[in-house]
């Protein structure tokens, strides 16, 4: 919809505050968050002063850095498989349309249709069935499973916008395939690789249900630690280590989005 | 040829199907045989022993002598979990709409810049973005604070640990499932049938709602589908806001696996939970055909 905003035909009431008021609503918890992990009060909500002490004693527990540890062997392990898995998904569904082709597409977004809480006690009582003891190994395994829709939508949608004629021209300049690949597809296809990589890498690093149920005791993760923590209680440390997982997943989605914007 | 290239197509798919279909797809079947079989004594179940006492146990329990009688409990947190996700999708509407048409009345750049705010806190951690939720709300919070420095005695807010912060809790976490789709409907309303409803002589209100409201509604299907859904399955948010005394469907079926150690029970209530997914899935995709695409 192209319209002249500027035209007050286009003004409907109630419309511009309810936005401001939406804003508000979805920035406020965060900002807030974010300013309370710098209060030097121990009560948390009262403004008394700037300090940077409750980042020193987060980062100085031993507890909280090994479940940080857990966490990011956890999401690079779940990104590196989920990435592969999903480049070469993307490359086989990109060439036309075969038969069956909407089932497969159908499982590869499954991940995504599942409530949460079903995909958790489901894998649970699939490795128990299994005899398979729970710790690190359970739990990349469940985090690879819904990291692959996440790696594969972005691939899948650089690979649409690609011009078929490029791969075309480098088969009739005698490259053979893996020569095109290398040359011709992977170059223009990184940035789309790259982003969905970053979009698992967050989302198995922001993952709580899933590996609350499948991780058994062995397997704390950052997110189990910090729940935790917040059912002792609500303390300034609380809110420094939130406050560190707020920034890192911005960071990373705003990276990730800069470069999918990178043009052919 | 033409043998060759789906051969090759087919083992550049296989990999992420067979993982998904084996770490996955499986566990969901197998979860639905374990609900049918026979609890354990200490927990866990006894393989191969049928029982249907779970389906049975949603509705009835043995009292004292035995017997079945009707318990409500289990009905009452579906019946709960129903009708805040039915609230949240309301507030989310009432918010969401205006939001997304205000959006896509901007300058193209300024959209585009918008709808990242949008998506940003979706990819935020849950946990966290409830916690936040629990500073502003508890008594003595940012909230109460700052309506009693205006000289409002709330004597304590009292909202934290009720309905009406898991309420404010699930309206914040769905949101922008409900902001996207609506979006993505408008931006490719054509302006040109509403300027042509003014001109007809239209006041904004018939504009409205007999012409834009109409236009976007596959989009207004899909954003409450996406926030009525994941609503009926949320789990983070009831744990925390409700402070565990206000369960939802997900955290009865998660306390199967913990203190309550009624795995077929769990099953159950999660094959159940799997189904009215699947079902308002189905339902959508029949009357909408496809869901609109997602924009960026």
């Amino acid at each position: 919809m192209k319209v002249d905003a500027s035209n007050p035909l286009w003004r409907f009431r109630g419309i511009t505050s309810t936005a401001m008021f939406f804003f508000a609503y979805l920035y406020l918890p965060i900002v807030v968050l974010i300013a309370l992990s710098f209060n030097e009060n121990r009560l948390a909500t009262i403004w008394t002063g700037f300090t940077m002490d409750w980042y020193v004693t987060a980062l100085s527990n031993d507890d909280m850095l090994r479940a940080a540890q857990n966490s990011i062997v956890i999401a690079v392990s779940a990104t590196v498989l989920a990435t592969i898995a999903a480049t070469l998904a993307a490359m086989g569904m990109s060439r036309g349309r075969f038969k069956g082709e909407s089932g497969v597409s159908a499982m590869l977004v499954l991940p995504l249709l599942v409530p949460e809480i079903v995909t958790a006690i489901a894998t649970l009582l699939f490795f128990v069935a299994l005899g398979i003891k729970l710790g690190l190994l359970t739990v990349i395994i469940a985090h690879t499973v819904f990291c692959i829709p996440f790696a594969y939508l972005p691939i899948r949608a650089r690979l649409e916008g690609m011009d078929p004629a490029l791969v075309e021209a480098a088969n009739d300049l005698y490259a053979n395939e893996w020569k095109a690949f290398r040359r011709v597809t992977l170059p223009l296809l990184w940035p789309g690789i790259l982003s969905g990589a970053m979009l698992s890498f967050i989302i198995s690093l922001d993952d709580f249900v899933i590996s609350y149920f499948v991780g058994g005791a062995g397997a704390t993760t950052l997110p189990i630690y910090i729940f935790g923590m917040i059912r002792i209680g609500i303390t300034p440390e609380v809110n420094a280590v939130s406050a560190m997982m707020l920034i890192v997943s911005i960071l990373f989605v705003s990276i990730s989005f800069l470069i999918d914007r990178i043009r052919y | 040829m033409g043998n060759i290239i789906r051969s090759k197509r087919f083992w550049l798919v296989a990999p992420a199907v067979v993982y998904i279909g084996f770490f996955m797809a499986v566990p969901l079947l197998q979860m639905a045989y374990v609900s049918m079989l026979e609890r354990g004594d200490y927990g866990g179940v006894n393989w191969g022993v049928f029982s249907m006492d779970a389906y049975i146990s949603f509705i009835f329990e043995r009292d004292l002598m035995d017997n079945l009688v009707v318990n409500t409990d289990y009905l009452q947190i579906f019946a709960r979990s129903f009708g805040l996700s039915a609230m949240t999708t309301v507030f989310a509407l009432l918010l969401g709409f205006p939001t997304a048409f205000y959006i896509s009345t901007q300058p193209q750049s300024r959209r585009n810049f918008l709808i990242f705010l949008v998506t940003i806190p979706f990819w935020t951690n849950i946990l966290v973005r409830n916690y936040a939720w629990m500073l502003l709300l508890r008594n003595g919070g940012l909230i109460d604070g700052a309506l009693n420095w205006m000289g409002i005695e709330t004597g304590g807010l009292d909202v934290l640990y009720t309905p009406y912060a898991v309420s404010i809790g699930l309206t914040y976490t769905y949101l922008p499932f409900m902001v996207l789709p609506i979006y993505a409907s408008l931006e490719k309303l054509d302006h040109r049938l509403v300027e042509a409803a003014f001109d007809l002589g239209a006041d904004k209100r018939r504009a409205m709602t007999r012409v834009i409201l109409p236009l976007a509604a596959p989009g207004i299907a899909a954003g409450c589908i996406l926030v009525f859904i994941p609503c009926l399955g949320a789990y983070v948010t009831p744990e925390l806001l409700g402070g565990g005394k206000f369960m939802m469907i997900a955290n009865l079926i998660g306390s199967q696996f913990g203190a309550a150690r009624n795995w077929p029970l769990g099953a159950g209530l999660g094959f159940v939970l799997l189904a009215l997914v699947l079902i308002s899935m189905m339902v959508y995709s029949f009357k909408f055909k496809s869901l609109p695409e997602e924009s960026r």
